[in-house]
């Protein structure tokens, strides 16, 4: 089968690959009908994600159809069109018990080495390197997905492939942001990156009760689908000289009521702190580039909260950890609990609260993958979001 | 053969703790960067070390001498390397403490490294393992203490390649969070030329085999499968599996 490999960074190759077999009870093979090209893809792409190794098979938002399952999956109907949570979890240990899936304690089989590096170690990942369990991502012809019996949603025929593919996780990533924001009436969600999971966070923020939200980004295509698609107020970092104040002016000088960081760990930005951020990294000192954080940090207003749906991956540099303490701030964070969200989010699909296909700007073939990983990267011709199809 | 004794107080916890930030990746990644045959016999040291845990018996309950804590087992004269580790599994302490004395599934929890497990009485069992260039390993092992859902103990036999004593503790965890397994185990290899091997090359890799074992049993009693990553079975590990029974009671 033909499957998207990861070599080295910025080397990104359409290759032909073995089929996937079912190798535990609870699995099952899938036949990918669709899938898309995460922001954080593009860490990878990039190398700031380390444990990666030449020939890993990239992908994590997929969907498709049920081509066989294992003796232990019996929900799961040969022939069913379902779309995967990006995390992979088991569904009967304590973190999942709670609903907090993408900390599974059992579906890592490399836990070992994230416990070297975090202490603890999350749950395991589609196509997100060794680190998050070493399994084979979805951008492929087939992909074998573990646990099949607690992850994998059925979705109705009535919807299309881009209004369902999402579920798989920039949906829900943007949902759980909002989710964490505690949203009352009368708040004002600020958001910093107008990528995939800031355009589903701006409109989670609205569905969850949000009087104004802010949306900070630079690229201008972005902006226009923050404020077209997600009807919120734009600021552009690179035309206001002074981020944190402008929100304060903007908010009667109280600040936002919450911040959304959905950039992470590559944030670029014009400030002093940003360039360092740079330096640091070009000469491998191996921190994450923190700029938006930090600013959101500023910004918050007192007794705040700074929800954290951007992807960070290493120590943190040049935090205002005292304002954070000083003004009594909330922080939320971590990967996406994607099965907790996948059936209300279905749901408000079908009810037309929100239709997630507004956030596709390329469709490619599979075999396009490394044309289509570079535009993306480069933020070419106003991608923000490139679905693939192994098919074509 | 005194290199035991001198490295006995080697800590077993945190390798990582002291790395300065930028090699922290490296480092993460374990034995990577470790002499692989060195790794793999200090692996296999405590995979011995650690097999000796399922031990099986039809008998009555031995009694443990008085002085000792069964809990807390020693080598003679305090010899040896200490290794301690504590798990929470989502399973009753009944069930969890059934799975560990069954000794027929012990090899799937260690695959690379245990070949066989023998019950040849009340209490007593007989291990077979190998290593890097056909070393094997063969010991028999003595119960010394079974408190039914609590406690198991035991005891090398002498003229064992590898001295051990070890425990494993069983103790419901707060809240309806399931049990926590605590595992103590004390080794100490002999004087002879494998054990001289184990013994310089044991502070690398032994906390790490108990943490891998103790893992996939969890992963066995939760879920009922062992996790792997791999795309086919040609790729999957030799020995790695499933375990249906345990599987239909969780």
């Amino acid at each position: 089968m033909r499957a998207v490999c990861w070599h080295a960074p910025h080397d990104i190759r359409v290759e032909s690959v073995p089929e996937p077999e079912i190798l535990n009870p609870r699995d099952a093979i899938i036949r990918v009908t669709s899938t898309a090209i995460c922001g954080s893809d593009l860490h990878l792409f990039n190398g700031v994600i380390p444990t990666m190794e030449a020939g890993d098979i990239l992908g994590h938002e997929f969907m498709g159809e049920v081509v066989e399952v294992g003796s232990g999956v019996t929900s799961l109907p040969r022939g069913s069109r379902v779309v995967v949570p990006f995390a992979i979890a088991c569904g009967t240990c304590l973190p999942c018990s709670q609903g907090l899936t993408s900390l599974c304690d059992n579906s890592n089989p490399n836990a070992e080495m994230a416990e070297g590096v975090y202490g603890f170690s999350g749950g395991g990942l589609f196509g997100y390197s060794h680190l998050y369990g070493g399994y084979a991502g979805g951008q492929a012809e087939f992909v074998r997905v573990p646990f099949a019996d607690v992850g994998p949603i059925a979705v109705p025929e009535t919807l299309t492939n881009e209004q369902v593919l999402f579920l798989s996780d920039i949906f829900p990533t943007g949902y759980m942001a909002a989710a964490h924001c505690g949203i009352q009436p009368g708040d004002v969600v600020a958001v910093w990156g107008c990528g995939p999971v800031g355009q589903f966070a701006i409109q989670s923020a609205y569905l969850l009760g949000a009087e104004r939200v802010i949306a900070i980004d630079r690229w201008q295509a972005r902006l226009r689908l923050a404020e077209t698609a997600g009807k919120a107020e734009t600021l552009n970092y690179e035309v206001v000289e002074d981020v944190v104040e402008e929100l304060k002016q903007r908010t009667g000088g109280r600040g936002p009521d919450a911040c959304i960081d959905a950039v992470g760990t590559e944030a670029h930005g014009r400030s002093l702190d940003a360039r360092y951020d740079r330096v640091k990294l070009a000469v491998r000192l191996g921190t994450d580039r923190a700029h938006a954080l930090r600013q959101a940090i500023q910004a918050c207003r007192k007794g705040g909260t700074v929800s954290i749906p951007g992807v960070y991956g290493g120590f943190l540099d040049k935090v205002p950890f005292g304002a954070a303490f000083a003004k009594g701030l909330t922080f939320r964070m971590g990967q996406t609990h994607v099965h907790a969200y996948l059936r209300p989010l279905l749901d408000r699909i079908v009810r037309g609260d929100i239709d997630p296909g507004f956030v596709v700007s390329h469709r490619m073939p599979l075999s396009r993958a490394p044309e289509a990983y570079r535009m993306f990267n480069d933020k070419r011709d106003d991608c923000t979001k490139v679905v693939l199809d192994p098919a074509a | 053969m005194d290199s035991a004794r001198t490295s006995g107080a080697r800590s077993h916890r945190g390798e990582q703790t002291d790395a300065p930030d930028h090699e922290m990746w490296g480092s993460g990644l374990g034995g990577r960067t470790v002499d692989h045959r060195g790794r793999e016999l200090a692996l296999m040291a405590v995979a011995a070390g650690l097999g000796v845990l399922w031990i099986w018996s039809k008998g009555p309950r031995r009694r443990v001498s008085p002085k000792r804590r069964p809990d807390m087992p020693t080598l003679a004269a305090g010899r040896g390397l200490h290794v301690e580790r504590t798990m929470t599994v989502r399973r009753s302490a009944d069930d969890v403490y059934q799975a560990w004395r069954d000794l027929e599934r012990l090899p799937r929890l260690l695959p690379e490294h245990l070949v066989s497990v023998t019950a040849l009485g009340p209490g007593q069992s007989r291990w077979v393992m190998t290593g890097p260039g056909g070393v094997t390993m063969i010991w028999e092992a003595e119960l010394t203490a079974d408190e039914p859902g609590r406690l198991l103990a035991w005891r090398s036999d002498p003229g064992a390649d590898l001295d051990v004593a070890g425990s494993v503790r069983f103790t419901p965890a707060p809240g309806e969070r399931g049990t926590e397994i605590k595992v103590i185990l004390t080794y100490a290899p002999p004087g002879r030329k494998v054990g001289a091997a184990v013994a310089a090359l044991l502070g690398q890799g032994g906390d790490r085999l108990v943490r891998e074992a103790l893992r996939r049993f969890k992963q066995v009693m939760e879920t009922g499968e062992i996790s792997v990553a791999a795309r086919s079975r040609e790729a999957r590990q030799e020995g790695y599996g499933t375990d249906p029974d345990l599987a239909r009671s969780a």
